[in-house]
């Protein structure tokens, strides 16, 4: 057989174990029995307390009122942390991958403001509809996004025009939702507000479900986009080179990292800074090239799961946990700037 | 080597990679119109020019980036777009004239990026891949930085490494654009070697160069274009004339015979040189 192969084939050399292999191992594991813990803690915190034995026991059913307490409160409250924060620690990591720029997530983008203008279109203009709040924040997400990216595509679409572009349709979205709100009647405004202010504490199973099995779906799918996303990172011309269709690809990776967003906004409001820190901690920890999918999932679930408790239990009064993100990712933002200031000093 | 599961296709090794009355340009401007150039199958084919001829636009149409707004590029007899994309990188591998490597890939993981053509979801062939990337780093000497990521490496290993990349991919074709730009003069020649060598093993190089020295010296096959047109092709010893380099190149040379090659070597007039003496 005639292939060219690239010697007379001598034998092939012997390589060194992958670098970092231990700590792709050990940091996931690490995070996961943190995550485990701090699940548990949730669960036994509030105006019942419980042991984490307690919490453990109440698992099987048959604990009578703390089973209520840990099964129908307070399961659905810390699933959703975890499963909204995974999902926004995913959804960060395809933007900033996808844009090539550590800001490109899309809070910033803008998919949450699109998402509450679904929301707001959907109470003050359209109740007579009565279609539910999720599927207004959905179609509001998955539309600012589509637009987005048709005013961003010059022969294609190139990171930073998108996020300059996601960066003046949020502005434009936000004198939208203000607007609506002005004019809209004051229990609807205030219902409204609280909506956008991010918070868990009004989740329970009904509404959870439904977005989780739409979750593990868009998990699955991320699957999917992983090794295109890969080509991309290095360069259109090189990626294109591999037999990589450059559009569709970048297309579904823009979905999906929608759908990632606006999922956990349908249900629990816009939660800043979820998906643009975890990313960039998960990185950290493992290393690595490129962004790490899994390890930004389990550093998304940490993240929200201990912005909630705090939210919950920490402060004198309960704040929505949108608010605590807010906060602790507004933080994160300047220690980096700073950082990244120090260095180029 | 035995015939491997996904390998080869029957025809890959008579690429016939040429392009057919081709219109070539960027939005609405032309670079090339009704372009007809041929890449002999087996050659170390060299394509040179002033800036702006079009060499890149040219090379940039038979990698498939850039599709051509009438005529064709064909490759193994029907039109390249006919193939679905990743039949196509199967054939026609590409050293890109800029990549990024994302920080922290290690030199294995960027070569092993290589390989994608190869996979679909439901199968992938880890053994294949695994010697594939394996042929590749030893091929061009990048084994021992295997685990080492990518922004540790000068520009010569850097430069290595991509060229490892693109051997992953398994192609009876490799198109290099402007492959030894911001390397030093030793690392030029080192990875020109190299091109010849991999030529030397079967494959079919097409490479836009800008020394014209070093096109004389390693093609097989040398393709001039000025204005978006084919000026000259030939082999180097019969194409590289003084008078070609004056016509397309404005210069002013002398042509000799390299004492080390044999191959034509050019010796630029200087216009400073009348007035010093």
């Amino acid at each position: 057989m005639s292939t060219p192969t690239t010697s007379p084939a001598p034998a092939l050399p012997h390589l060194p174990p992958r670098a970092n292999r231990r700590r792709r191992v050990v940091v996931p594991v690490a995070t996961g029995v943190a995550l485990l813990a701090l699940a548990v803690l949730a669960l036994g915190l509030g105006d019942y307390p419980l042991t984490p034995v307690e919490v453990v026991s109440a698992f099987s059913g048959q604990d009578g009122f703390a089973s209520t307490v840990v099964l129908e409160w307070r399961l659905p409250r810390v699933l959703a942390a975890l499963a909204f924060g995974a999902a926004l620690g995913v959804s960060g990591a395809l933007f900033q991958s996808l844009t090539q720029n550590p800001l490109g997530s899309p809070d910033i983008i803008g998919f949450s403001s699109g998402s509450f203008t679904g929301v707001l279109i959907g109470m003050t203009l359209l109740p007579a509809l009565a279609v539910p709040q999720t599927v207004w924040a959905l179609a509001g997400g998955l539309l600012t996004a589509l637009v987005v990216y048709a005013l961003a595509y010059r022969r294609g679409v190139q990171g930073l025009r998108l996020i300059v572009t996601g960066i003046a349709v949020t502005a434009m979205l936000q004198a939208l939702n203000v607007w609506m709100l002005l004019r809209a009647q004051e229990e609807v405004a205030m219902s409204a507000s609280a909506w956008a202010a991010g918070s868990l504490n009004l989740v329970d199973w009904d509404q959870l479900l439904p977005s989780l099995i739409l979750l593990v779906v868009a998990g699955a799918a991320v699957r999917l986009v992983v090794s295109p996303l890969r080509q991309l990172e290095l360069g259109d011309d090189a990626a294109a080179g591999h037999g990589l269709r450059l559009e569709p690809a970048r297309l579904g990776v823009l979905v999906l990292g929608v759908a990632l967003t606006a999922l956990p906004t349908a249900v629990a409001g816009p939660i800043a800074f979820v998906s643009l820190a975890s990313p960039h901690l998960a990185k950290r920890l493992v290393g690595g090239a490129g962004l790490p999918l899994v390890q930004s999932a389990l550093m998304g679930a940490l993240v929200l799961l201990s912005a909630d408790l705090i939210a919950q239990h920490a402060l004198p009064t309960a704040l929505p946990v949108g608010i605590v993100t807010v906060v602790l990712g507004g933080s994160y933002l300047v220690v980096l700037l700073l950082r990244g200031a120090g260095q180029r000093r | 080597m035995t015939a491997p599961d996904r390998g080869p296709e029957p025809g890959h090794d008579h690429p016939g990679l040429a392009a057919r009355r081709a219109t070539l340009g960027y939005d609405r401007r032309v670079i090339s119109r009704d372009l007809d150039v041929e890449v002999p199958d087996g050659s170390f084919t060299v394509i040179i020019g002033p800036n702006g001829c079009g060499k890149s636009t040219l090379l940039r149409a038979f990698s498939r980036l850039l599709s051509p707004s009438t005529g064709q590029i064909v490759l193994e007899g029907r039109s390249i777009h006919e193939f679905r994309a990743k039949d196509a990188a199967r054939r026609i591998g590409l050293l890109p004239q800029s990549s990024s490597a994302p920080d922290g890939i290690t030199v294995r993981e960027l070569v092993e990026r290589g390989r994608y053509p190869y996979q679909t979801l439901l199968r992938q062939n880890r053994q294949r891949d695994e010697e594939a990337v394996l042929r590749a780093m030893a091929a061009t000497a990048v084994t021992q930085y295997a685990e080492r990521p990518v922004d540790e490496l000068s520009g010569g290993q850097r430069q290595r490494v991509w060229v490892a990349m693109a051997l992953a991919q398994e192609t009876p074709t490799l198109l290099l654009d402007e492959p030894t730009t911001y390397l030093d003069i030793a690392h030029q020649i080192e990875l020109l070697d190299l091109f010849a060598r991999l030529h030397r093993e079967g494959r079919t190089m097409v490479a836009v160069l800008h020394d014209l020295n070093h096109a004389a010296r390693f093609a097989t096959h040398l393709i001039v274009m000025k204005d978006g047109a084919v000026v000259a092709e030939g082999p180097p010893a019969e194409v590289m004339t003084a008078a070609m380099v004056d016509e397309v190149f404005g210069l002013a040379a002398i042509v000799i015979d390299d004492p080390l090659t044999h191959t034509p070597l050019v010796v630029p007039h200087s216009h400073a040189h009348g007035t010093l003496d």
